[in-house]
């Protein structure tokens, strides 16, 4: 007894071993990764033609200010040092000052990327919720009409410009028929009646039992959601649909139907579900694509993002703001596909 | 007539008699799949009349595309000399769209020229030579894989300034290495091949095998990959000429031109508007084409 309970404890080590290493060979990489990203981004900043002294002192301050200032930043160091500095920095959440507002870029971008948040969670749903059932109804009947559509629209979706579309979608529903609200989370008659918890107008709308904020909170976001999770819709419909014609052509499938299993239970309960690891990465990098991939939406919807925290700093040259912002957008990034590779390795016995 | 067709029979045949004759029968056979194919011709058949219309762009256009005619602003579209309307500044928006192509070839023909060849250098060379040369040209690429391209674009123009050669650089820049990627792919499984083997006995250098042998085999996945790659291309030029950071005013930039007709979409839909489909035309024919070369040039990856 007590050996069967040992051999069956070692069993279970034997086959956690590689499982347990394999994700800290994935964080390992992925720290690498981290570590080279801020690198990138520091080497931008140093090759930046804006003198980031003159830009904190301005130009008619004295030499000696000057250089008060420019060994306050620790310009006077060593490159590897200055490096060194940024990396503690960053990771203890520093960005650095705005040189537009004064204020930390970290406290800049917490309160931008709520909304950037809600407005790509929003897309992606849109997107799963219609792109998984296209792409499976695509794959089972392949060559009907619904396929050709399913083609048309991912082809439609990688060829065109998503900022013309914003704006054709704001000239169409907004300014010819008025169904939705313009630029902006919500008009101006709404703003700042809700207390922000959460930074997400419609999930802070719900708490607080506000539907009129809600509403209209919606009747803004509808339209940029749409249109991202159209973008993703593309891509996740095509891909469930080529997973979905692998697993048909397996034997199972064939083995299921000869059992006389309905061919729904065969869809849904066999093809199905072996394909949902292999979604589940595809959705998470749709996701993390929609994150960044919104900077364009949210300048067309004037949205208050951290797409739009970016751009403007980049117009007006504020690199610690553009820096911080890049960095959080990587990071989100990265940690994203991590999460997919981690969810194939742990959920996938293939990929053992 | 018969000329014709002992042409065809000599590209068609089964027994080539010199290595340039084997050559041009499989271009021939290639070319004969894709031409069954419409919709690829047709995104070909766009890609040709872009490019005459880039080349012929002083004889096509009716205007002179930077000439501006204040009095004679904002007219819509079909109005008399002006088919496709005119801008903010009068000018004749037909004649920027057809000039506007130049500069869009201009960009995706320099990116497609330098994303992919340093993408197969660096592929290669970490395939090839393999050990820790590999791990780190990957741990590079990896980073740069990493980056959300546009953000990380947005970043380098900051960084260089604005203007259409760096949008370029910017724009290769995040676009090399899906490119390494799929050329160290390719060269691992080239390397362990038997000629290659044959190739190394016989005294031939590591520069000599990674140029001559393990390159050519790389090109059609690689030239499939790029045709597919101009639509990104196109639209991440258009993004950063919206943005104002790529070709500036008053060039006839198609994103730019979108981004100055945004201003007044509600009342003037046509100046953003034309050069939006313009856009999406052109990005529609590169996938169109890449999807058939596809089928031409990789069957195995091919939608199914």
């Amino acid at each position: 007894m007590a050996l069967t309970e040992n051999t069956r404890e070692r069993r279970v080590r034997a086959s956690l071993a590689p499982w347990l290493k394999g994700v800290l060979v994935a964080l390992g990489s992925v720290s690498i990764t981290m570590l080279g990203l801020l690198f990138v981004t520091f080497v931008i900043g140093r090759v930046m033609p804006i003198d980031p002294v003159l830009a904190i002192v301005g130009e008619r301050a004295s030499q000696s200010t000057y250089d008060a200032v420019y060994e306050q930043l620790g310009l006077d160091k060593p490159l590897l040092v200055q490096f060194l500095y940024y990396l503690w920095d960053v990771l203890h959440g520093d960005f650095g000052m705005s040189l537009l507002n004064a204020r930390p870029v970290s406290e800049d971008i917490a309160r931008v990327f709520p909304a950037t948040l809600e407005l790509a969670t929003l897309g992606t749903l849109i997107g799963v919720l219609l792109g998984v059932p296209l792409g499976v109804i695509a794959a089972v009947r392949r060559g009907s009409w619904i396929d050709q559509i399913a083609r048309v629209v991912a082809l439609v979706g990688y060829s065109m410009p998503i900022f013309w579309l914003g704006l054709m979608g704001l000239l169409v529903f907004y300014g010819v028929l008025g169904w939705v609200g313009g630029p902006g989370r919500l008009d101006i008659f709404y703003q700042d009646i809700v207390p922000s918890r959460t930074g997400m107008i419609l999930i802070d709308s719900a708490i607080a039992g506000d539907w009129g904020v809600f509403r209209n909170a919606f009747s803004h976001i509808i339209l940029p959601a749409t249109l991202l999770g159209y973008y993703s819709l593309a891509y996740i419909s095509r891909m469930t649909r080529s997973f979905m014609l692998e697993q048909m052509s397996a034997e199972y499938v064939t083995t299921a139907r000869v059992k006389g299993m309905s061919e729904r239970q065969v869809i849904w309960g066999h093809a199905f579900r072996n394909i949902r690891v292999q979604l589940i990465t595809v959705i998470a990098l749709s996701y993390a694509n929609l994150l960044e991939g919104s900077v364009l939406t949210e300048i067309i919807f004037s949205w208050p993002g951290i797409g739009s925290y970016i751009t403007t700093a980049l117009l007006s040259a504020d690199m610690n703001a553009v820096l911080g912002g890049t960095v959080v957008v990587g990071l989100i990034f990265i940690c994203l596909n991590l999460f997919s590779d981690l969810l194939y390795r742990v959920f996938d016995p293939r990929s053992k | 007539m018969s000329e014709t067709l002992t042409l065809r029979q000599w590209l068609l045949t089964d027994e080539p008699t010199s290595r340039r004759h084997a050559r041009l029968a499989s271009l021939y056979k290639g070319w004969l799949t894709l031409r069954g194919n419409t919709m690829a011709m047709f995104g070909l058949g766009i890609l040709v009349a872009l490019v005459l219309m880039a080349l012929f762009a002083p004889l096509i256009a009716p205007h002179d595309p930077y000439v501006q005619n204040l009095g004679n602003r904002l007219q819509p579209l079909g109005s008399p000399g002006h088919p496709f309307g005119t801008d903010s500044l009068g000018r004749d928006i037909l004649s920027r769209l057809i000039y506007g192509s130049r500069i869009t070839l201009y960009i995706v023909t320099l990116v497609a020229l330098i994303a992919p060849v340093a993408g197969l250098l660096v592929g290669t060379v970490a395939g090839y030579v393999g050990g820790w040369v590999d791990v780190i040209l990957m741990r590079v690429t990896d980073i740069f894989l990493a980056f959300p391209r546009l953000v990380l674009a947005l970043a380098f123009v900051a960084a260089l300034g604005a203007g259409i050669e760096n949008a370029v650089l910017a724009i290769s820049l995040t676009a090399w290495p899906p490119y390494a990627r799929m050329a160290r792919a390719e060269t691992l499984t080239i390397r362990a091949s038997d000629y290659i083997s044959a190739v190394r006995l016989q005294g031939a250098s590591p520069v000599r095998i990674i140029t001559r042998h393990i390159w050519p085999l790389c090109i059609s996945s690689l030239i499939v990959r790029v045709t597919l790659d101009m639509a990104g291309i196109i639209l991440a030029a258009a993004g950063l000429g919206f943005l104002g950071l790529g070709a500036q005013p008053p060039s006839p930039e198609w994103g730019a031109m979108i981004s100055e007709g945004r201003r007044f979409i509600l009342d003037h839909w046509w100046v953003a508007t034309m050069p939006g489909l313009a856009i999406f035309t052109v990005s529609l024919a590169f996938n169109l084409l890449g999807d058939g070369l596809r089928d031409v040039l990789d069957p195995k990856e091919g939608s199914q």
